[in-house]
């Protein structure tokens, strides 16, 4: 290998993997292409991570993928693009390795001396234990002080500012009690409380790490690039950031557009649903203006490229994206909001034992001492574990079922929301056209369709391969296929010539159809139309049930919205720009509502931002999933309803959480009070109340079902 | 007491050695694809 060095990396998506039958036929296989030396499959992310000559053009590996019978999604250039957020989770997981050594160990020393070792052993043992705290507090404490010294500099407080303050003062009196040769050190009461409060904090960002690598996943093609044109024939595969005004792209039917243009050859229908709301597709020819984002439905065009990259018209949704969300920054999680009562009640608490018992005159070491205790028993040891513990199980239950949850506290604020702001195109429906009707044609017809259609990748042959896929008739036994772009396909059925393809008489409305055609004569026309999801209406009225009202927002005429509006009993509100869709939301955030915004286009955008709460499905754009809160797969839309369901028993059995916590400060508290607690009883209550609240936490699993 | 002495060491240095243990298999990216781990096993390799 002389060119070992000269490798680059690759990453794909690819949602398909699904077995140990996967994993080995993509290894094996893709290695056999040439250009391809190593490739690894990650299965846990349904990641495929390649080694490959600098000139193997991305298309092309999708293309060796698909070859094997994959689908797959490039995601980036490799390791180096590895983001700060997973860095983060792995420095908490160092931290949480790091702080239960040094509990385990200090546990080891702190049983002797609580077991009576006394003088010079128990001296020994509280100096080992400080020689491990310290380090371990210095290095593993640095993410709630860094995270409380923020707060504090602006004047705040949460949940880091009394875990810092009990962490570092209750360092600071064991310290003191080793060097005067005391009987009571809290080492392992500190690191402990470290420890616990550490898997909490991992817990949450490993929850937002799979989702994101679950969102990652998703993000598709649009903006990954375009096949550009050079002279005459000759194409080049262009990344959407190199993308340059003036250049001329191919789009084949079924593609994305990369950029904003005119067409300069060809006419094709162009399907704007993702950027208007739109249904009906649009039909354009020369001259026409196209935008990036929209789907090239039925012939390969050439487009001139007039605005790439942050030009586009998509970048003015992203700059009302960008002020839409600075309205929910404001929303303070669940930890932090108690935080705001507890750290003041913490701290007076402990002074008040301080002062008190030096009222009674126990000495000031004495009542350093106490107070010290009443820290530590009342630091939120159990309140830290009680929200990530309940949420990453919920998410977890969540994921099962297909629906991704970008990080906690957009559980605790899609168990609030008490309206729901429903998108039409994509949302309530099914954002594909689905083929009518299939049933009513004859079974040779069905055949014929069937076998003509599976070997095109324009998207009406897919609704129709999809459509006739639980079909009982076989593909019928056709030879000499051939498919001509922009009109459809032809193929030799015994001594027939059979055509799939572009009806020759245009039909009313701009409605999608093809017609079966066996030697130049009609045999069927199949319309296609988009569907609403198969349990639309049932999610709704589950909606209604669990006390949240749905209206409709679309960007569609109020022809295409009216027949879903009946057929949902919503009221609808049709034509809506961006701007409309945000207005509405801010009129109900206004009167105090709650505002669940569900969508999945362009347009969506800046109200999936704006939203109280927001979901999009699986098929939405890439701008839809980036702003949402959730993310639900498949044709169903039950899975709206169910998130809701678990966000609100999430938080109900966060409430618990805390009302445990708080129990147990409350029998805890009087005894520290009372200078009856030992380390040993505080390491006792600390880790029984964390099990608790873990224990309960795990009851969610249950939950759905 | 002597005991102890001896003993603490090597407490601490098993402990030590599980921490770095620990450190090296997550720089080898042992816990990055559980999931797959797990289904390698029915893999045949070709080669050999």
């Amino acid at each position: 290998m002389s060119g070992a060095a000269a490798l680059v990396d690759r990453d794909f998506a690819v949602p398909d993997i699904r077995c140990a039958g996967c994993i080995a036929k993509l290894e094996q296989g893709l290695v056999r292409d040439r250009r391809i030396a190593t490739a690894r499959v990650n299965f846990t992310e349904k990641r495929v991570h390649l080694s490959c000559v600098p000139d193997a053009e991305v298309p092309d590996l999708i293309g060796a993928f698909s070859l094997l019978g994959f689908e797959a999604h490039f995601l980036g250039k490799g390791p180096e693009e590895a983001d700060a957020e997973a860095a983060n989770s792995r420095a908490l997981l160092r931290a949480v390795a790091v702080s239960g050594f040094a509990m385990m160990n200090i546990m080891l020393l702190s049983v002797s001396v609580w077991s009576g070792a006394t003088g010079v052993t128990r001296d020994l043992f509280h100096w080992l234990s400080a020689m491990i705290a310290l380090p371990t507090i210095a290095y593993a404490g640095r993410p709630f002080f860094r995270s409380a010294w923020r707060a504090l500099r602006h004047r705040q407080t949460n949940m880091d500012v009394p875990i810092s303050i009990g962490v570092l003062l209750v360092s600071a009196i064991s310290l003191y009690e080793t060097l005067t040769h005391g009987a009571h050190a809290y080492f392992d009461g500190a690191v402990m409380l470290l420890f616990f409060l550490l898997c909490g904090r991992w817990l949450d960002s490993v929850m937002r790490d799979r989702a994101r690598g679950g969102v990652a996943a998703l993000l598709r093609n649009m903006g990954t690039g375009a096949l550009v044109l050079r002279g005459e024939g000759s194409g080049r595969w262009v990344d959407a950031t190199a993308l340059e005004p003036g250049m001329v792209m191919l789009v084949a039917a079924g593609e994305r557009l990369a950029a904003d243009g005119v067409i300069c050859a060809g006419s094709s229908s162009i399907d704007l649903s993702l950027l208007t709301g739109e249904s009906a597709p649009q039909t354009v020819r020369l001259d026409d203006i196209v935008h990036a984002g929209t789907l090239n439905l039925d012939a390969p065009v050439r487009v001139r490229i007039t605005a790439a990259g942050a030009d586009t018209a998509i970048a003015d949704i992203a700059r009302l994206m960008g002020e839409a969300a600075q309205g929910k920054s404001r929303y303070v999680r669940i930890a932090d909001r108690a935080a705001r009562l507890y750290a003041p009640a913490v701290h007076c608490l402990a002074l008040a034992a301080f002062v008190g018992w030096m009222i009674a005159g126990a000495g000031w070491h004495q009542s350093l001492l106490i107070s010290a205790a009443v820290l530590i028993i009342t630091c939120p040891c159990a309140l830290g574990l009680a929200v990530p513990a309940a949420q990453i199980v919920a998410a977890g239950e969540l994921m099962r079922r297909g629906v991704l949850i970008k990080d906690g506290s957009a559980l605790e604020r899609l168990a609030e929301v008490d309206l729901a702001l429903v998108d039409k195109t994509g949302t309530l429906t099914l954002g594909r056209p689905e083929a009518l009707g299939l049933d009513r044609l004859d079974a040779e017809a069905r055949s014929l369709v069937h076998a003509l259609a599976q070997v095109s990748r324009h998207p009406l042959s897919e609704a129709l391969v999809r459509g006739l896929k639980d079909d009982m008739s076989a593909p019928a036994g056709v030879h000499s296929l051939r498919e001509t772009p922009g009109f459809g396909v032809e193929a030799r059925w015994g001594a027939h010539v059979v055509t799939l393809g572009r009806p020759r008489h245009a039909i009313e409305g701009d409605a999608l159809a093809t017609e079966l055609a066996v030697d130049g004569r009609m045999l069927a026309t199949i319309r296609f139309a988009d569907q609403l999801r198969p349990d639309a209406r049932a999610a709704i009225d589950a909606l209604r049930s669990e006390g949240i009202g749905a209206t409709m927002l679309s960007g569609d005429r109020a022809e295409a919205v009216a027949p879903v509006a009946r057929a949902l009993a919503m009221t609808a509100q049709t034509g809506m720009s961006p701007q409309d869709k945000l207005a509405a939301i801010a009129r109900q955030s206004g009167i105090g509502r709650k505002v669940l915004m569900i969508g999945d286009g362009l347009n969506d955008g800046p109200a999936l931002a704006a939203g109280h709460a927001s979901m999009a499905p699986g098929s939405a754009s890439d701008v839809g999933k980036n702003a949402a809160d959730c993310i639900f797969l498949g044709d169903r839309m039950m899975p709206v309803v169910e998130t809701i369901r678990m966000a609100r028993s999430t938080q109900a059995i966060v409430r618990q959480n805390f009302v445990l916590a708080i129990g147990y400060n409350a029998i805890a508290v009087p005894l520290a009070f009372l200078g009856i607690v030992t380390p040993l009883i505080a390491a006792i209550a600390m880790s029984g109340s964390s099990l608790i609240v873990v224990g309960n936490a795990l009851r969610l699993k249950r939950a759905l079902r | 007491m002597n005991g102890i002495l001896i003993l603490i060491p090597i407490a601490l240095g098993l402990g030590l050695l599980g921490l770095a243990g620990f450190f090296w298999s997550l720089r080898q990216g042992q816990f990055d694809d559980l999931d797959g781990a797990a289904l390698r096993i029915f893999v045949e390799d070709e080669e050999d």
